[in-house]
């Protein structure tokens, strides 16, 4: 098992399928360039689970590691491994990607350029969750923003030029401060490998070492690699970008983008300025639990006042991936182990979970876009529920999981978090149940417009879900019941990590 | 026989399972989804009678069966099952009344196109209300509480193609969330200091000394003890479901949800959940008597809230036009006596009346069903009328439940457990104002109940339906008729004289009882006032019946201005559209405002920046360094020209050329010295 | 004046005498004549100074003449077919008219 490089295979099976799709495309016709997609979508989840199946959940090291030397005169190293944050991603990448997929099959434009170009992009992600070595880190998470580029761009909606441009300015504009900072930490440490900057940091030494680059630098690179993470993940007030980018992607990518992409950003917060920056994270979490705080308000509030759904879901999406930063800066900002515990569970939970029910809440809104001939406003429905009681099922799952019922997987992560910062800042946790309650308020009403009352002449054309449409939510509807009475699932992969993060916490 | 605590979880598991066939069986099968959630429901009877025989044979203990939900670092979460005498009695009468409302729908809901769904969710919320009946852990008590609020909000709009069901289900389901969070906050805390949510553990419960008295010593923000803050923010939680003032406004609403999920989920269990997690965490929210010198006790707010409900509710519902409204104010009001009860420190009597009230408003709501469905779906009382002699058992059940609820001396049980709450109140140390209010609603209870039972079947068929209304078939009477059994044989269980219940759910293994008259004169009094209730009910609208259908209320024409505004419900759902709502709005507006404009602006700004400085750049390349270039180019350009002109073909021009290249070349030699 | 001097003499005038025809005649085959007499220059430059130079024994002079005869008229043959085969496209063999390889 051990001579296989099987992250490596895990990383590059996407590009291979894409580099099928590109080459051999318009020879293949557009079912079998579907099928190939999605086979080659679905590998990655083949392989986590095997992954999975190999897996010492005990351990809180890196596993599975391959590394070998690449550019020896940077000192720059090959280096891919996997703890359980990865896994967990990883994970979450091999159920959502597949998924995206079969949400886009009806897509009629270029169906092999469109599968080509998402496999670019789920192997760019899948290499951002297991590189250990900045220098290929860094390439994987920009090499991320060009096939998005060009999804959006392409087969997005009206204003998908502008929303495309958009996102890729900002997020580069973050990863050049993202790159600049680690030149800087390269320079001063003259290592790229995040293990050994991470230990570096855990004795003090990097602070050290940044200090020797005199005045402000130490402050500045902190500052470079956090707004480079805070524009991906997106934390507030970076998230401009976000809603014109998810409302104008084709619902297939908005569900990867929310699914997984914003992962990427809260990922880099767990594994990057976290272990390297302990101190100043310390420091600026005060203003940063603000920051957070605005994300889960703000976004669940601007989401009340959308009347476009796409917009709806995404500001919800802003909402859900704030708790998992609050999470995040309330364990940086205060000392209290079992508080801390249960909030980086429920961070990691509330990842996947989010992960789960944005998707799928997209690929609904999708669903009633393309029954609609591409209406999306929240006042262009009414009565669904009559027509379509099958998609009304699922699409309530869906919403009540993310609304955090009980019973379901999003009230597990949310209620960990809660409870944690609870412990650590009991304020944040009173602003933050405003969130809860704009949450339950937006989601409600968006039912009850779009799926009650009385069937308007406008869905009167309306047909049940289609085999593949099932297909599609019917893996993310059972694992939201499932994740929901079994959290264990999960947490049995990060628990171990998580203990051992907070034991390492001063 | 008995049920080994361990087991417990079956009684709300077999309605869940039920709840899955139903929700996975095609929509034609509708025999087998109404088949399964009765006969799920008749075995989770059968197992609570287990449980309840299993509770008694020691009613003091707590019997529990703690299990881990999921690893917390060192840790674990953990949920756990509870068998107390509470739990048993509870669930005995959640799962009887729950069966008898479940045949009952049946005949209620034949027409209905989504039968199957129906008793899918109904299963449902019965699998939550027991989950809340038999945990052992506030987390695992919060899920439950969630669940039934799911099935509420689903069962509510039902029929959601009507706009005004879709709307009260979303408000019931907002409203109670309030009250939740403030649930959650209160749990988080509880956690936070306890460093456990199980209620009994072996000594390091949240209900058990050790934790009480660390909780009751700590003070927090205002000088109240930690103990306090928790119970009032649990409190929030049974305020908002059990319809207590001030978010009582949901309940009324409600009632747009079809007549039995009335009866079963909005007047006998789960707004009596409320009452219930008081009761459950009552050493908790009692922790703080013993301390003299916190500003404020928990129970004291329980008891005035709880006050003012029952007086508010019954006010409100002297004015109510609709069937099941009037029967949702009771069921507000009445859940006010309960709150009253828990708040002056006698939770038996809450729970006594808990139990009881579960019977007859149960049996009064599906009375009211039974004339809804006779009547074609009329709903408002002016439009009915002289159903005695149509329906004669719902008529005779309606007013045993009618006159159980008023508290009718001796015979019904609703005089029996309202006694008990009187005297609690009564004997209460702090204040006599909730005391008072509760006598003032019981001649109210007594007025509203006799004028609702006057205008319903007394007088003349005022509609032609109401006219050709005529007795449901068996599957409808027969609930009926055992939930009047009920109703008044319940009672019996906790007179003075012989008050088993109270010592059971006390943990006491002896009954002790007083001389019927123990405090005559508190008796004599109420009785006086249920018959003022009556007599001036009975006088004003059942001696002249009404005739004509838009004839003008008695108490309209007395005091038309309060008997509007009682109509209107006070105002209170419009107080709160204007601010609340509006603050909700605002905060939309401005949260949307500051995304766009100023958020956005800032980062339009930046970028207008970056596209100025792209203009700076652009004049620069293009005037100064492009300028170079070209200028460069140009000459490069011309001076090719010249030389291409100089290629003309001709070999003569260009041995011309050489020519005179070897004659120059010559003379320099020449001309150089001739080396 | 010695006699290579006057050698030398002749010899430049044939030279000149041949450049100004290859300049200045417009007909090709005049032109090509021109260049023989500039040649034959060139061969009686070789002879006159092999008959008066240092080492008049060996006979370099006289085979270094016959080589240029004899590539004289390998070239006098190709410049002449070049010009028949010029005429056969053009119809003409004034070197004015045929500039096509202006570039």
């Amino acid at each position: 098992m051990s001579s296989l490089p099987i992250l490596s295979l895990l990383v590059f099976a996407p590009w291979l399928g894409a580099l099928v799709l590109a080459s051999l495309g318009n020879k293949l016709g557009a079912k079998s360039s579907r099928v190939v997609g999605l086979l080659s979508s679905g590998s990655t989840l083949g392989l986590a689970l095997v992954i999975l199946a190999n897996f010492a959940p005990a351990g809180a090291g890196y596993q599975f590691i391959e590394r070998h030397s690449w550019i020896s005169a940077l000192r720059v190293d090959y280096h891919l491994g996997l703890d359980g944050l990865s896994l967990l991603l990883v994970l979450l990448t091999g159920l959502v990607s597949p998924l995206c997929l079969l949400a886009s099959w009806k897509i009629q434009r270029a169906p092999h350029h469109f599968a080509a170009l998402f496999l670019l992009l789920q192997g760019a992600a899948l290499g951002v969750f297991l590189a250990l070595d900045f220098f290929h880190w860094f390439l994987f998470w920009e090499l991320s923003l060009v096939p998005a580029f060009f999804l959006i761009k392409i087969w997005g909606g009206e204003g998908a030029t502008r929303a495309a441009y958009q996102f890729v300015i900002y997020t580069l504009a973050g990863g050049a401060c993202l790159l600049l900072a680690f030149a800087a930490i390269a320079v001063a440490t003259g290592t790229f490998n995040f293990t050994e900057l991470a230990t570096l940091a855990a004795s003090g030494q990097l602070a050290a070492k940044l200090a020797l680059l005199g005045g402000l630098w130490p402050k500045v690179i902190f500052i470079g690699v956090f707004l480079g993470l805070a524009v991906k993940a997106p934390l507030f007030p970076f998230h401009t970008w976000l809603p014109a980018t998810y409302a104008e992607a084709p619902s297939g990518v908005s569900m990867f983008l929310t699914g997984i992409m914003s992962k990427m950003g809260v990922y880099g917060f767990l594994r990057i300025l976290w272990p390297l920056f302990p101190a100043e994270l310390h420091a600026a979490a005060p203003c940063l639990l603000g920051l957070a705080l605005g994300g889960v308000v703000f976004g669940a509030f601007a989401a009340l006042n959308q009347t476009d759904l796409k917009r709806m879901v995404a500001y919800s999406s802003i909402n859900h991936v704030s708790y998992c930063l609050l999470a995040l800066f309330a364990v940086a900002g205060a000392s209290n182990a079992p508080a801390a515990t249960a909030a980086l569970i429920g961070a990691l939970l509330q990842m996947f979970n989010h992960g789960l029910s944005a998707a799928a809440l997209f690929a609904c809104v999708g669903m009633l876009e393309a029954r609609s001939g591409g209406r999306r406003g929240i006042h262009d429905f009414g009565g669904v529920r009559t027509l379509a009681p099958l998609f009304a099922g699922f699409c309530g799952v869906a919403m009540f999981s993310s609304l955090g019922l009980p019973g379901l997987n999003g009230f597990v992560g949310e209620f960990m978090i809660f409870s944690g910062v609870f412990g650590l800042a009991p304020w944040a946790a009173g602003v933050a149940c405003l969130g809860l309650f704009a949450t339950a308020l937006f989601l409600l009403t968006f039912w009850q417009r779009v799926f009650h009352g009385p069937t308007g002449a406008a869905v009167a054309a309306f047909r049940d879900l289609d085999r593949v449409e099932i297909l599609t939510l019917l893996p993310l509807v059972v694992l939201m019941v499932l994740l929901g009475v079994l959290p264990q699932l999960l947490v049995g992969l990060i628990n171990p990590l998580v203990t051992t993060w907070v034991s390492q916490l001063p | 026989m008995h049920l080994p605590v361990s087991l417990v979880w079956l009684i709300p598991a077999l309605p869940l399972l039920a709840a899955g066939i139903a929700a996975l069986a095609p929509r034609s099968c509708r025999t087998l989804a109404a088949g399964a959630a009765i006969a799920a429901m008749i075995a989770a009877f059968v197992i609570s009678c287990l449980a309840l025989h299993t509770a008694l044979a020691d009613p003091g203990a707590k019997l529990v069966a703690n299990f881990e939900w999921f690893d917390v670092g060192a840790g674990a979460m953990r949920l756990g099952w509870l068998l107390d005498p509470l739990t048993a009695f509870m669930c005995v009468m959640v799962t009887f009344v729950a069966s008898l409302i479940f045949i009952f729908s049946t005949g209620y809901m034949k027409a209905d196109a989504n039968f199957k769904q129906f008793f899918c969710f109904l299963s449902l919320f019965a699998a939550a209300m027991l989950g809340i009946l038999v945990a052992n852990s506030l987390l695992l008590l919060f899920i439950c509480w969630e669940l039934v609020g799911l099935a509420s909000y689903l069962l509510i709009g039902f029929w959601f193609h009507k706009p005004s069901a879709a709307a009260a289900a979303k408000k019931a389901f907002i409203t109670t969330r309030i009250g939740d969070l403030g649930l959650l906050l209160g749990l988080l805390w509880l956690a936070d200091s306890t460093g456990s949510l199980l209620f009994y553990d072996g000594g390091n419960g949240v209900l058990e000394v050790a934790a009480l008295g660390s909780l009751a010593s700590q003070v927090t923000v205002g000088g109240l003890a930690v103990s306090t803050a928790i119970g009032l923010l649990i409190f929030c939680g049974a305020v908002g479901k059990s319809g207590q003032f001030p978010l009582h406004v949901w309940l009324p609403d409600a009632m747009e949800g079809p007549t039995p999920v009335s009866a079963l989920i909005h007047a006998a269990t789960m707004v009596a959940a409320g009452v219930f997690l008081i009761a459950r965490v009552y050493p908790l929210m009692s922790a703080d008597l013993a301390l003299p010198l916190v500003p404020l006790h928990a129970l004291t707010v329980v008891a005035f809230i709880g006050a003012i409900t029952a007086l508010l509710g019954a006010t409100i519902a002297v004015a109510q036009n609709d069937i099941k409204r009037v029967l949702a104010f009771s069921t507000v009001s009445q859940l006010g006596y309960m709150m009253l009860a828990l708040g002056v420190g006698s939770w038996v009597a809450a729970i006594f009346h808990l139990l009881t009230h579960a019977f007859f408003k149960a049996l009064l709501f599906l009375g009211a069903g039974s004339v809804i469905h006779a009547a074609h779906h009329e709903q408002d009382i002016r439009r009915l009328g002289g159903l005695r002699g149509r329906m004669r058992i719902t008529f005779a059940t309606f007013a045993i439940g009618m006159m159980a609820l008023s508290g009718v001396p001796f015979l019904f049980s609703g005089f029996w457990s309202k006694e008990a709450i009187l005297h609690a109140a009564h004997g209460w140390q702090v204040s006599h104002l909730p005391f008072g209010a509760a006598l003032v609603a019981v001649v109210l209870t007594a007025f509203y109940m006799t004028r609702l039972v006057a205008e319903t079947f007394f007088g003349t068929a005022r509609t032609e339906e109401t006219e050709h209304a005529h007795e449901n078939s068996a599957v409808m009477t027969v609930p009926l008729i055992l939930l009047a059994v009920g109703a008044v044989a319940l009672g019996f269980l906790g007179t003075p004289a012989f008050p088993w219940l109270q010592a059971r759910l006390l943990g006491e293994p002896e009954v002790h009882g007083h001389p019927l008259f123990e405090s005559a004169g508190l008796m004599m009094l109420s009785i006086v006032l249920v018959a003022v209730g009556l007599g001036a009910g009975w006088a004003i609208y059942g001696r002249r019946p009404r005739v004509a259908l838009d004839a003008v209320d008695p108490l309209a024409k007395a005091a038309p201005g309060v008997i509007a505004a009682l109509g209107n419900r006070l105002g209170f759902d419009e107080l709160y559209a204007a601010t609340l709502g509006r603050l909700v709005t605002a905060g939309a507006t401005v949260a949307d405002f500051f995304d766009r404009y100023v958020w956005g602006g800032a980062v339009t700004m930046l970028a207008r920046l970056g596209e100025f400085a792209g203009v700076v750049n652009r004049e620069n390349d293009e005037s100064a360094i492009n300028g170079g270039f070209n200028v460069v180019s140009e000459s490069f350009r011309d001076s090719g020209r010249a030389y291409s002109r100089a290629q003309s073909g001709e070999p003569q021009s260009y041995l011309r050329f050489i020519a005179t290249g070897f004659v120059v070349l010559m003379l320099l030699v020449i001309l150089g010295g001739g080396r | 004046m010695s006699p290579l001097q006057l050698c030398l003499l002749l010899s430049s005038l044939l030279f000149c005498v041949g450049l100004v025809a290859a300049m200045a005649r417009s007909n090709a085959i005049l032109v090509l004549l021109g260049v023989e007499l500039m040649l034959n220059a060139a061969n009686i430059n070789f002879i006159a100074f092999w008959r008066y130079g240092p080492n008049p024994e060996a006979g370099t002079g006289v085979l270094f003449v016959l080589f240029s005869i004899a590539v004289a008229a390998a070239e006098a043959a190709v410049g002449l077919a070049l010009v028949i085969a010029v005429y056969r496209h053009q119809k003409t063999i004034r070197l004015a008219s045929i500039n096509r390889l202006k570039g």
